[in-house]
C-alpha cells in the first residue's frame, strides 16, 4: 500500500516532466536549414519558424543607422559537417561559398544594431521567416567567424 | 628545447599515471603493500611532473615562443604578461594540461593528508584519479600537444596539409625541415581578455576535478564492498568545494556575459552554458540525497548513481567547453579528440554502473519510506525535480541530433524551449523550499504541515496582493514572488525559532545565539543560508526575463531617448587608444529621471586592430530597484549626425547578484571545517553503531 502511493506519485511526476518537454519541444522547435532547404521549400515552409544558416556575402551588407534596418545576403554553405570537413574546414567552406557566383543565395533583412561580428566571410545563423517574395525577416542574428585562433595559418614566418 | 622538455615530461607523466593506476589495481588484487605504496609514490609524482611542464609552457608562453603552436594561437607581443600567463587556459590544449594538473594535485591531496586514516579506500581513489590523469594527459601527449612545432622547408614556405592547414608535430615532418618562427601570435579573443573571464574557467575546472574526489571514493566503496555512509562523510566537504567552484564559475560566467557581451542578458541557454550546468543540477541533487543516507539509510543505490552521473557529466562539460565544438551541435565531431572522450565517458560509465549493479543488493535502503510528506520524501522529490531539469537540458543539447537521425531534417530548440520547460520544474523546487525545512524526518501529515506554514503561506498572499496592485499583475511573476516571500518567510521563521530556543536554554543574548547556531549545525544553517539566496537570484531573473523593456535610437548630441522613466541624453562621443592595443570609442551620455540629473553612463566600443574584432561595453546604472543598461552601437564622426543607442532597463537584476554573494557565503558556511573533523577513526573496517555516531563529525 505505502509503495504504491510512490509508485503512483513517481508515474505522475514522470508523465508530468515528458509531457512538459514534448509541449515544449513542439511550441518552441525552430527548423535548421541550409539555404538551398530553404529555397527548396519556400512554398511549405513561408511564415514558418525558421533557422537558416549561411555565409554572409560582404559587398552586399547594406546597414541605415538611422532606421536600424540591416540587410545583407548569405550565401548556400553545407550544414554536414563531414562535406564541410572534405572541402578543408569551416573557413574554406565560407570563403569558396561567397566567391561562387553561382551559388543560391538569401537575401536578410534585419531590424536592429549591426553586430560587431557581421563580417564578409563569417558565419551567420538567423532566425526568423520567409515571406512570399523570397526574403528572409530575421528576428534573431547570431555570427560565427571562424575561430582562426585554433585553424589559421600563421601568414608572416620569419627567417 | 624548452618545448621538447616540456613534451618530454609530460610524456613521463602519462607513463608514471598509467603505471600508478596499473600498479594499484595489481597491489589491491595480491594484496601486496610494496606494489601499492609503489603506485602510491608514483602517484605523487604526478603533481610535480605536470607541474615543471606546465612551468615550460608559462615559459614559452611569456617569452613569445610563437614557434610553438599553441603560443602562436592564443598569445600576441602586445598582450600584458598576466593575460599571456592566462593564457595557459584559454586554449584547448594549455587547458588540458591545467586539468590534469589540478586533478594530479587533488589526488596528492587526499592521499598525503588521510593515507592512515582512509587505507581500505586510497588504493582504488588512487586507480580513478590516477587513469583520469592518463587519459587527459593521453590528449595532450596524442592529440592536442601544446608544444608541437610549426615547420618550413628548406624554401622557407611553411608546411601544410592538402586544406592549407600547418602541419604541427615535435619532429620534422620531412628531411631538410626546420622549425618555422612566425613574427607575432593570433592572441587571445579580446572577448576573452576580462577579469571574468580569466578566473572563469579555472573555477569551473576546479569544480569539476573536485567532483572526481567524491566519485573516487563511490567506486572505491563498491569495488571495497564498504558500502555504509562513510565514503559519503569522508568526501562531503570536497563535494561541498566542487558545488562552490561550480557555482562560482557558472555566476561568474553569467556576470560576464552581462557585463561584456552587450545583449542585455546573462545567461543565453548555449550549449556550452548548459555544459557547465549539467553536473551542477547533479551535484544539487547529490547534496541533498546524501544526507537521506546519513539520517536515514535511504537511497544508497541512487547517489551512486548520481555521483557516476556527475563524474560523467564532468567530464561531457569538459570536452563540450574546451573542445571547439562551441559553434554549433553539428560541430560535435569536430576535434580530433571528440570520439577520444566519448569512448572514455561510455566506458567509465559502463564499468560504474556495472559495478553498481554488482554491488545493487548491499545498498538496499535500512528503512522504508513511509510518509509522502516526511522529509525524506519531499528530499527525493527535490532530486527528481533536479534530474527532470537535467533531463529537459541533456535533450535540448541532443535533441538536434536525434532529429536528425530520425527525420533527417535538424530541429533545433533555443531558450524560449528551456525557460518553458524549465519554470515550472523551478518553481516546484522552490515550493520544497517552503515546505521541506518545515516536514519531520519518517512521517508528516499534512495537518502538521499545515499548522507549521499557514502564518508565512497568509503573509505570503499578503504580499502577493500588495504587488498585484502596486507592481504588476503578470501572473508568471505573482506566483514566482508568491513563492519567493513564501521561502523567504519560512526559512526567517526558522532561523528566528532556532535562535529564541537556544537564547532561552543557554541564556546567551540573541546575537550572539544567532552566531552561536551557525556553529552548531554548518550543514542545516548555511543550507538556509543558500535558501535565501536563491530566492534573492530568483526576484532578480524573474525582473530580467518577465520585465526587461528595451528601445532603441539614433540621437544627436544634446538629444534623448525615454524608455520607463528614465531620460538618456546623448552629450558626446571621444576616441583615444586604450592600454591593450584597442581603439577605444566611448561614448557619454546623461541619465534623467524626470528632470533630476542621476549621473553619467559610458558605453563604449572597443576595436582590436590585430584581431579586427570589436567589443560592446555597455555602462550601467544599477541600483536595486532597476538596472539601465546602454549600449553604444554605432556612431558618426562629426557628432551632430548622431549615434545609435541601445537600451534596456533590467527591473530587479541586481538582487541575482547579491543573492549570487550571499549563495557563496552560504556555501563556505556549509563547507566550514568542524573542530573535532580529524577525530574519525581509522582503519575500522566494520561498521557498528560507536562507529557511525562517531564518523558524524567527519567531515
Amino acid at each position: 500500500m505505502g509503495r504504491m502511493k510512490f509508485i503512483v506519485g513517481g508515474v505522475l511526476i514522470l508523465a508530468a516532466v515528458i509531457y512538459l518537454i514534448f509541449s515544449a519541444t513542439k511550441a518552441n522547435a525552430e527548423y535548421f536549414m541550409t539555404v538551398d532547404e530553404l529555397k527548396a521549400k519556400s512554398t511549405s515552409m513561408a511564415g514558418q519558424d525558421v533557422r537558416v544558416s549561411g555565409a554572409v556575402v560582404g559587398d552586399t551588407i547594406q546597414y541605415n543607422a538611422k532606421t536600424l534596418t540591416l540587410a545583407f545576403d548569405v550565401a548556400q554553405v553545407p550544414s554536414d559537417q563531414k562535406e564541410v570537413d572534405a572541402e578543408g574546414g569551416l573557413a574554406a567552406v565560407l570563403h569558396a561559398a561567397v566567391i561562387d557566383p553561382n551559388r543560391a543565395r538569401l537575401q536578410i533583412i534585419y531590424n536592429g544594431p549591426k553586430p560587431d561580428l557581421l563580417k564578409n566571410e563569417a558565419q551567420a545563423i538567423m532566425t526568423g521567416y520567409l515571406d512570399s517574395n523570397g526574403v528572409f525577416h530575421a528576428d534573431e542574428l547570431l555570427l560565427k567567424c571562424p575561430t582562426k585562433y585554433q585553424e589559421a595559418v600563421p601568414n608572416q614566418v620569419g627567417e | 628545447m624548452v618545448a621538447d622538455f616540456g613534451y618530454g615530461v609530460i610524456t613521463i607523466a602519462f607513463l608514471v599515471a598509467l603505471y600508478s593506476g596499473g600498479a594499484a589495481i595489481y597491489g589491491e588484487r595480491t594484496k601486496s603493500a610494496d606494489w601499492i605504496e609503489s603506485a602510491r609514490r608514483a602517484m605523487l609524482l604526478l603533481w610535480p611532473l605536470i607541474s615543471l611542464c606546465a612551468a615550460s609552457l608559462i615559459y614559452l608562453l611569456i617569452t613569445n615562443h610563437f614557434e610553438v603552436s599553441f603560443v602562436y594561437e592564443v598569445t600576441s607581443r602586445e598582450m600584458p604578461t598576466y593575460l599571456k600567463i592566462t593564457a595557459w587556459w584559454g586554449g584547448q590544449a594549455g587547458s588540458l594540461v591545467f586539468w590534469s594538473w589540478l586533478m594530479a594535485a587533488f589526488a596528492s591531496l587526499v592521499t598525503l593528508r588521510k593515507w592512515d586514516r582512509d587505507r581500505e579506500f586510497l588504493p582504488w581513489v588512487i586507480v580513478v584519479t590516477s587513469i583520469t590523469t592518463a587519459f587527459f594527459l593521453s590528449l595532450v601527449v596524442f592529440y592536442e600537444n601544446p608544444f608541437s612545432f610549426f615547420w618550413q622547408g628548406p624554401n622557407g614556405k611553411l608546411i601544410t596539409d592538402a586544406a592549407g592547414n600547418a602541419i604541427k608535430g615535435m619532429l620534422a615532418p620531412m628531411a631538410g625541415a626546420s622549425i618555422a618562427i612566425p613574427q607575432d601570435g593570433n592572441g587571445l579573443n579580446p572577448l576573452l581578455r576580462h577579469p571574468g573571464m580569466i578566473i572563469h574557467p579555472p573555477m569551473l575546472y576546479l569544480g569539476f576535478v573536485s567532483f572526481v574526489i567524491p566519485f573516487a571514493f563511490a567506486i572505491a566503496a563498491l569495488i571495497t564492498g564498504r558500502t555504509d555512509d562513510r565514503w559519503i562523510r569522508l568526501t562531503r566537504r570536497w563535494t561541498l568545494f566542487a558545488w562552490l567552484f561550480l557555482s562560482c564559475g557558472l555566476v561568474l560566467g553569467s556576470r560576464w556575459a552581462y557585463d561584456v557581451l552587450g545583449w542585455g542578458g546573462f545567461w543565453g541557454w548555449d550549449p556550452v552554458e548548459i555544459a557547465a550546468l549539467m553536473p551542477w543540477l547533479t551535484g544539487t541533487a547529490f547534496l541533498h540525497s546524501v544526507m537521506i543516507q546519513e539520517k536515514r539509510g535511504m537511497l544508497k543505490q541512487w547517489n551512486m548513481l548520481l555521483i557516476i552521473l556527475t563524474y560523467s557529466l564532468v567530464i561531457f562539460g569538459t570536452f563540450l567547453t574546451r573542445t571547439g565544438v562551441l559553434s554549433s551541435v553539428h560541430a560535435f565531431a569536430q576535434s580530433a579528440i571528440g570520439p577520444a572522450f566519448f569512448v572514455f565517458i561510455g566506458v567509465t560509465f559502463v564499468v560504474s554502473v556495472a559495478l553498481l549493479i554488482y554491488r545493487w543488493p548491499d545498498l538496499r535502503g535500512e528503512t522504508e519510506m513511509k510518509s509522502m510528506l516526511s522529509r525524506e520524501a519531499l528530499f527525493l522529490l527535490n532530486n527528481l525535480l533536479f534530474i527532470s531539469v537535467l533531463v529537459v537540458c541533456f535533450w535540448g543539447v541532443v535533441f538536434p541530433i536525434i532529429s536528425q537521425l530520425f527525420t533527417g531534417q535538424t530541429v533545433t530548440v533555443g531558450p524560449p524551449f528551456y525557460q518553458t520547460a524549465v519554470a515550472p520544474l523551478f518553481a516546484g523546487l522552490m515550493l520544497l523550499m517552503g515546505v521541506a525545512p518545515l516536514s519531520a524526518w519518517g512521517h508528516s501529515s499534512l495537518k502538521t504541515l499545515g499548522r507549521a506554514i499557514w502564518k508565512s503561506a497568509v503573509a505570503a498572499l499578503v504580499v502577493t496582493a500588495i504587488l498585484s496592485f502596486t507592481y504588476t499583475n503578470n501572473l508568471i511573476a505573482l506566483v514566482g514572488f508568491f513563492l519567493v516571500v513564501l521561502v523567504l518567510l519560512v526559512t526567517l521563521q526558522e532561523f528566528w525559532r532556532a535562535t529564541r530556543a537556544r537564547s532561552k536554554a543557554t541564556q546567551e543574548n540573541f546575537a550572539l545565539s544567532f552566531w552561536n547556531l551557525f556553529g552548531r549545525d554548518r550543514r542545516r544553517y548555511g543550507g538556509y543560508v543558500i535558501h535565501i539566496s536563491m530566492m534573492l537570484m530568483a526576484i532578480g531573473i524573474l525582473g530580467i526575463n518577465l520585465f526587461q523593456v528595451q528601445t532603441q535610437g539614433t540621437v544627436s548630441t544634446n538629444n534623448s531617448l525615454s524608455l520607463s522613466g528614465y531620460t538618456v541624453k546623448y552629450d558626446s562621443v571621444a576616441q583615444f587608444p586604450g592600454p591593450d592595443g584597442q581603439q577605444v570609442t566611448r561614448a557619454v551620455v546623461s541619465v534623467y529621471q524626470g528632470n533630476h540629473y542621476l549621473g553619467d553612463l559610458y558605453p563604449r566600443i572597443d576595436y582590436y586592430p590585430t584581431e579586427q574584432q570589436n567589443m560592446t561595453i555597455p555602462g550601467n546604472r544599477s541600483t536595486l530597484k532597476d538596472d539601465l543598461y546602454t549600449i553604444l552601437v554605432d556612431w558618426q564622426p562629426a557628432s551632430t549626425n548622431g549615434a545609435t543607442f541601445k537600451i534596456f532597463v533590467n527591473p530587479l537584476v541586481n538582487w541575482l547578484w547579491i543573492g549570487a554573494i550571499l549563495f557563496l557565503f552560504g556555501i563556505i558556511i556549509a563547507a566550514w571545517p568542524d573542530r573535532d573533523a580529524e577525530r574519525v577513526p581509522a582503519r575500522v573496517h566494520h561498521v557498528n553503531q560507536t562507529e557511525s555516531k562517531q564518523s558524524s563529525a567527519a567531515d
